[in-house]
């Protein structure tokens, strides 16, 4: 079931009388697609959760429509709607054991949808064994770890073949361990239902592994979506930019002169297409290329050794951050200075965008 | 450090600690349990005279004369009329008021403080509102039976009329009375429940009903178990309602307390009877006892762990 936002809007009340309204969900439209698995991405606060807790029916939207398929679910309650939540603190009944969590959806059935009690037991010993929790049945929430907790919860959630499965940061209680490991069992219980699933994340890592497509919002406005590398490799502005990569990609003060594009006094790159002016120049870490003649001059700091890669921390009076990492594998490292490094930059992984509207200015 | 070190370390923490308790201590075991012993140490003298310090003997003979009291056996009836109808009764309906304090958005502090009020009010000052509602004076038959007859019914002398009259408006007043304490307590159980329950229970697709059995009750659980218990003990050991109401000679109006019969023993006509008192007293103790450790049997069976 594709799930269709139109004009999706949601505005909080002012607290009191001197406080301002909140926009926390500004005029969303798009359309998820069936079957997929979607990150809905951004930083704390930007309204994320508001827009899970829309689509699922636990908020009203203040204007605009919401679809799943052909159907306007907007004003339809959330039990009738067919969706399941997975909470951030997968909010399991406490006093209940695993099976009586899980077997809860289906007692609440009425009429001609209503499963006698093996049918009941039965469903519920199938969503646990989709996520492997079978064996725990007799437990009570509090005697489980978190991570067994998050698959009660997302068997719970599942139990009643939902059309659309929500999750609230699913991934945030559990240890880095647990995690990837979750993150896995996610795609896999996804794949293996094909139910529609909109999960939302704020950490960019969690949401690049594991969705198809990934939504990038920002205070309440929709900034982009498309296929995780897509939006990594193409991304429409310099917030979406920043957002996404770890380490996050470097960003200088530049400037454009007669088709050639200076970051301070060197020239980094030729055949630019853009009229001369300021421009924000983005370059990812693995967009610097170690050259003893390189255009860009940096002091070096340090290098970090991470196995694999080699990281280099390097100063430029013209970068944003704290400091320039670049990655370099380790075999290419050659270092003939102590103060001072020097990079030719890669043209793919280089990114310029406006200095005023910080949208993407494409240069070829 | 050695062995004996810690265990030097240990018997020293171990006596700073009794230190600190010994003020409690002191003030408990003085007053309550040197008392309860001795209650019980009397309870079994007889012919236990206060002014001498005399008696004639050990027994049980204190415990069967009180047993066959027909006093005490009326106020043992009235007690257990008290508490089998006041807790119950009173702990659902503070159950519904709570709910709907809690449900409610306007002027939810106010009811609060309305639903508060009878609690910091004088038990004596409340049983004198109770007789303009009930009682029946050469002037007035009372704001209640005007009710009763416009309904077109005969009406009634709640103060010193029939005995089911007389415990009716025993009930309602103590009912009444714990109201306060228990609505508060459970408005406060009710909105420690996180709210994400109910919202986990709304995708769900629980009705309404179903929640409040499913979820806020389990949840409440522990604090109803606490107003149970601790209205069960209150409820026998009532006896200043009565006497708001009925005046102090309660075995006259047939509504004596336990509490009351132990008093009566203690001060009432003829001065003192302090080994009927200790007996009655004792007798309540082991009633009271047993019935809080069954409550709590129940309560650890049915409760929901952590």
């Amino acid at each position: 079931m594709d799930v269709r936002l139109e004009h999706l809007t949601k505005v909080f009340p002012a607290r009191d009388k001197k406080g301002s309204e909140v926009i926390a969900v500004n005029d969303f439209d798009f359309t998820i697609p069936e079957g997929k698995l979607i990150g809905l991405l951004g930083p704390s606060g930007c309204g994320k959760s508001t827009m899970l807790y829309m689509i699922c029916g636990l908020e009203n939207p203040t204007s605009g429509k919401i679809y799943f398929g052909d159907e306007d679910v907007t004003d339809i309650p959330s039990e009738k709607r067919g969706v399941g939540l997975v909470f951030q603190n997968y909010a399991l009944y406490p006093h209940l054991t695993v099976r009586q969590n899980i077997t809860f959806p289906l007692e609440n059935l009425k009429g001609a949808e209503k499963l006698t009690k093996e049918e009941r037991n039965r469903k519920a010993l199938e969503a646990a064994k989709l996520v492997q929790i079978d064996g725990l049945m007799d437990r009570k929430p509090g005697e489980m770890s978190g991570g067994q907790q998050q698959r009660v919860a997302i068997a719970r959630a599942l139990v009643k073949m939902p059309k659309v499965l929500l999750m609230d940061e699913p991934l945030s209680n559990l240890d880095a361990r647990l995690r990837l490991q979750t993150r896995e069992e996610i795609r896999r219980i996804q794949k293996a239902t094909g139910i529609t699933t909109i999960f939302v994340t704020h950490d960019q890592e969690e949401a690049m592994s594991i969705s198809d497509m990934i939504v990038v919002m920002k205070d309440g406005i929709f900034q982009q979506m498309d296929e995780p590398q897509k939006v990594y490799d193409d991304p429409v502005n310099l917030f979406v930019a920043k957002f996404l990569g770890t380490p996050a990609i470097n960003v200088f003060e530049a400037d454009v002169k007669d088709k050639k594009l200076y970051i301070g006094e060197d020239m980094v790159m030729d055949k630019v297409n853009v009229k001369d002016g300021p421009v924000w120049c983005g370059i990812r870490p693995e967009g610097f290329i170690l050259d003893e003649n390189g255009a860009l001059h940096c002091s070096l700091t340090g290098v970090d050794v991470m196995g694999r890669d080699t990281s280099i921390v390097s100063t430029n009076p013209k970068m944003t951050g704290l400091s320039v990492r670049s990655i370099i594998s380790a075999e290419d490292l050659k270092l003939t200075s102590k103060d001072s490094v020097r990079f030719n930059i890669r043209r793919s992984k280089t990114l310029l965008f406006d200095k005023e509207s910080e949208a993407r200015i494409y240069y070829d | 450090m050695t062995k004996s070190g810690v265990r030097k370390e240990g018997i020293k923490g171990t006596l700073t600690g009794w230190l600190y308790l010994a003020p409690a201590l002191a003030f408990l075991i003085f007053f309550m349990v040197y008392p309860l012993i001795d209650v019980f140490i009397y309870s079994f003298e007889e012919g236990y005279n206060s002014a001498s310090q005399t008696y004639f003997g050990i027994g049980g003979y204190n415990y069967s004369y009180v047993l066959r009291d027909p006093y005490f056996l009326q106020a043992v009836k009235n007690t257990f009329i008290l508490v089998i109808f006041t807790v119950p009764v009173s702990t659902v309906l503070s159950l519904l008021i709570a709910l709907a304090l809690n449900s409610i958005e306007k002027l939810k502090k106010l009811f609060q403080t309305v639903y508060f009020l009878p609690y910091v009010t004088n038990t004596l000052a409340v049983g004198l509102v109770f007789m303009i509602l009930f009682r029946k004076t050469p002037y007035t038959d009372g704001l209640i039976n005007l009710l009763i007859k416009a309904f077109g019914m005969s009406p009634v002398d709640f103060i010193e009329g029939p005995y089911w009259a007389k415990m009716f408006v025993l009930c309602v007043y103590v009912i009444w009375i714990v109201m306060p304490f228990k609505i508060l307590i459970l408005t406060s159980a009710l909105a420690s429940v996180n709210p994400v329950y109910y919202k986990a229970a709304r995708i769900d697709g629980a009705s309404k009903p179903r929640m409040f059995f499913k979820i806020t009750l389990p949840m409440i659980s522990p604090m109803i178990f606490y107003l149970v218990i601790t209205g069960f003990i209150g409820a026998f050991k009532a006896y200043s309602d009565a006497v708001a109401i009925f005046g102090v000679d309660l075995n006259a109006a047939g509504m004596n307390t336990m509490v009351g019969y132990v008093y009566d023993m203690l001060y009432g006509d003829g001065g003192g009877y302090p080994s009927y008192a200790s007996a009655a007293a004792i007798i309540l103790f082991a009633i009271v006892l047993t019935i809080t450790v069954i409550n709590l049997i129940v309560s650890k069976r049915t409760a929901p762990k952590g």
